[in-house]
Formats: C-alpha cells, sequence, structure tokens
C-alpha cells in the first residue's frame, strides 16, 4: 500500500502536470506549483475521491501545502 | 463553415418555444444538439426526429432540471456516449403568475427552483466537463422583467434577476478555463408561455415595443447562436436583451 503522501504526489502530477519528485511536503500549491485557486478546488475533489472521504471547505482553506492536506488526511483516514 | 461546426451543445427544457427554436438553428449550423424535458412526449419525439433530419447528432433525456441527482444521471449518460459538452443552454422555465398578495409558497418556490436551481444544477456539473476542455460557452435565459421588474410576476423576474447575478459571478469564476458565461434577456416573445396572457396585456406589450412587432422564438435563437459560437469569443458575463427595444 502507498503512503499517503505518494498518493497525493501521484493525484498532484497527474492534474498539474508537476514531476512527482518535485512535489514536497513544503510545496505550497499556488507558489510552488502553479495552482490558482480553481485548481486547488480541482484537486481537493480529486482527493476526495482518491481517499473516499469529503472534505469541507473550512479544511480547504487551511491547505496552502502539500503537508497541510497529508496531515489532514492522516487524521481523517485514521 | 457552418459556425458550430464540431461543437456539442445541450439545451434544457427545449421541447417547445424558445428552447426549441434554439435547438434547431444549432443543428442547421452544425452542432450537435442534447436536450432535455421533463418529459418524453410527441414535442421531444418530433423535435429528435427533426434535428436528425438535418444531419447532426441528437439524443433526448427527460430529466427534471431542478434536480441535481437527475442532472447528474444526464451527466453520465451524455459523458459515456458524447464525452464532451461545448454549448450550455440553461433554458428550462415556467411562469406561475399572479399579485404577491396572492402568491402561495409553492408558486414562489416552485418558479425559483424550476428556473434558478436548475441553472445552479447544470452548470455546477457540466463547467466540470468544460474544465477539463479548456474552454465552453454557457448560455442562461433570463428575461427583461429580470432588469424591470413586472407586476404579477415578483416569482420569475426574481428568479431572471438571480439568474443574472449568476450569471456575471460563474463568468469572473470561470473566465481562468476559457469559458464564458452569458445571460440572454429576452421581451415579448410570442410562445405558449406568453399566449397565457390576456389579449389586453398582449396589446400593451405591443404598443410599447419600439420595434412595433413581438419577437420571435427564431430572433432569440439567433442571440443564443452568436453567444455559441467563436464569433462571441471574447464576450463573457454579459445580459444580451433580445426586446426589439422593449427594455429602453
Amino acid at each position: 500500500m502507498d503512503t499517503i503522501l505518494a498518493r497525493v504526489q501521484r493525484v498532484i502530477a497527474g492534474k498539474l502536470s508537476v514531476v512527482e519528485e518535485n512535489i514536497t511536503m513544503e510545496s505550497d500549491f499556488v507558489k510552488d506549483l502553479g495552482a490558482d485557486s480553481l485548481d486547488v478546488a480541482e484537486l481537493v475533489m480529486l482527493f476526495e475521491n482518491e481517499f473516499s472521504i469529503e472534505i469541507p471547505d473550512s479544511a480547504m482553506e487551511g491547505m496552502k501545502t502539500v503537508g497541510d492536506v497529508v496531515r489532514y488526511l492522516e487524521n481523517a483516514t485514521k | 463553415m457552418k459556425l458550430l461546426a464540431n461543437k456539442i451543445a445541450l439545451i434544457t427544457g427545449a421541447s417547445q418555444g424558445i428552447g426549441r427554436s434554439i435547438a434547431l438553428q444549432f443543428a442547421e449550423q452544425g452542432a450537435d444538439v442534447l436536450f432535455t424535458d421533463i418529459r418524453a412526449d410527441e414535442r421531444s419525439q418530433s423535435l429528435l426526429d427533426e434535428l436528425k433530419a438535418l444531419g447532426v447528432r441528437a439524443a433526448f433525456y427527460a430529466a427534471d432540471a431542478s434536480s441535481l441527482e437527475q442532472t447528474e444521471e444526464v451527466s453520465k449518460a451524455i459523458a459515456e456516449e458524447f464525452g464532451r459538452v461545448d454549448v450550455l443552454v440553461n433554458n428550462a422555465g415556467i411562469t406561475r403568475d399572479t399579485l404577491l398578495m396572492r402568491m402561495s409558497a409553492e408558486d414562489w418556490e416552485k418558479v425559483i427552483r424550476l428556473n434558478l436551481t436548475s441553472v445552479f444544477n447544470y452548470t455546477k456539473v457540466f463547467s466540470l466537463m468544460m474544465m477539463r476542455q479548456r474552454s465552453g460557452s454557457i448560455i442562461n435565459m433570463a428575461s427583461i422583467v429580470g432588469l424591470n421588474g413586472n407586476a404579477g410576476q415578483a416569482n420569475y423576474s426574481a428568479s431572471k434577476a438571480g439568474i443574472i447575478g449568476f450569471t456575471k459571478s460563474i463568468a469572473k469564476e470561470l473566465g481562468s478555463r476559457n469559458i464564458r458565461s452569458n445571460a440572454i434577456a429576452p421581451g415579448f416573445i410570442e410562445t405558449a408561455m406568453t399566449r397565457q396572457l390576456s389579449d389586453e396585456v398582449i396589446a400593451h406589450w405591443k404598443q410599447e415595443i419600439p420595434l412595433r412587432r413581438p419577437g420571435l422564438p427564431e430572433d432569440v435563437a439567433r442571440v443564443a447562436l452568436f453567444l455559441a459560437s467563436d464569433l462571441s469569443a471574447y464576450v463573457t458575463g454579459q445580459v444580451l436583451c433580445c426586446d426589439g427595444g422593449l427594455s429602453l
């Protein structure tokens, strides 16, 4: 079973055409990965599908970096 | 070259009136035309036949546009069979005209649900498809009464004014994905909807129109054609009145 980070990296790489190696816990979606607000909203929907959970808008607002997402998913899928 | 060659259009509530005219004009301009209406009947069947006779692909889906669940089912069927939608026309709508003091909560809610919530449903579901395509044109059927109000149509005019605000917000949200969102505000158009009005009201309206004639569904369909085609590639967030000058 892949780690949560690996699955998140795969989803992001598929959506934003960034190579997985360049996606780290510190990567900022907007500043480092070139996403805009619509991309982030689409990514959150893709994470919801990948992890079969619902991510509320209030949680989405706090997701600036890949690490923010991974930590949220670790808590939500415990 | 036809204006809508290689485009796939989806029109809600198209079995009759303005929607039907839009469907036929789009097909004449080369678009594949998919349409919905609340039920399958002889009108939806005859439109389907007429569209196919024009040599384009066509499909009909019986669905309630005010139901998000049914909208998602339509989207799934279209994704499987056609794979994309280039033009979405949110046309489905009804009237329940009466003075406010006589308007029931049901008159209010039904009109808001069918006219405005339906626009939310279809735009929400099909804009996802357009985002992936990085292109799309959304055309929402408003009305000049959404701009100016009309006695006896508080529910209808509120729904149409709501559509105008929605249209402008979506234009801002989705512009970066090359998705355009515009509204058409028809004036007095001769359809089954306006035939419900009294002769007196109709005569009054006609007199007020600077072009001195009521509009035809085809007049509105030509405006929709402009907004659907690449002729309007740099037009978004607009309300185009098609009213013979009535709203001036």
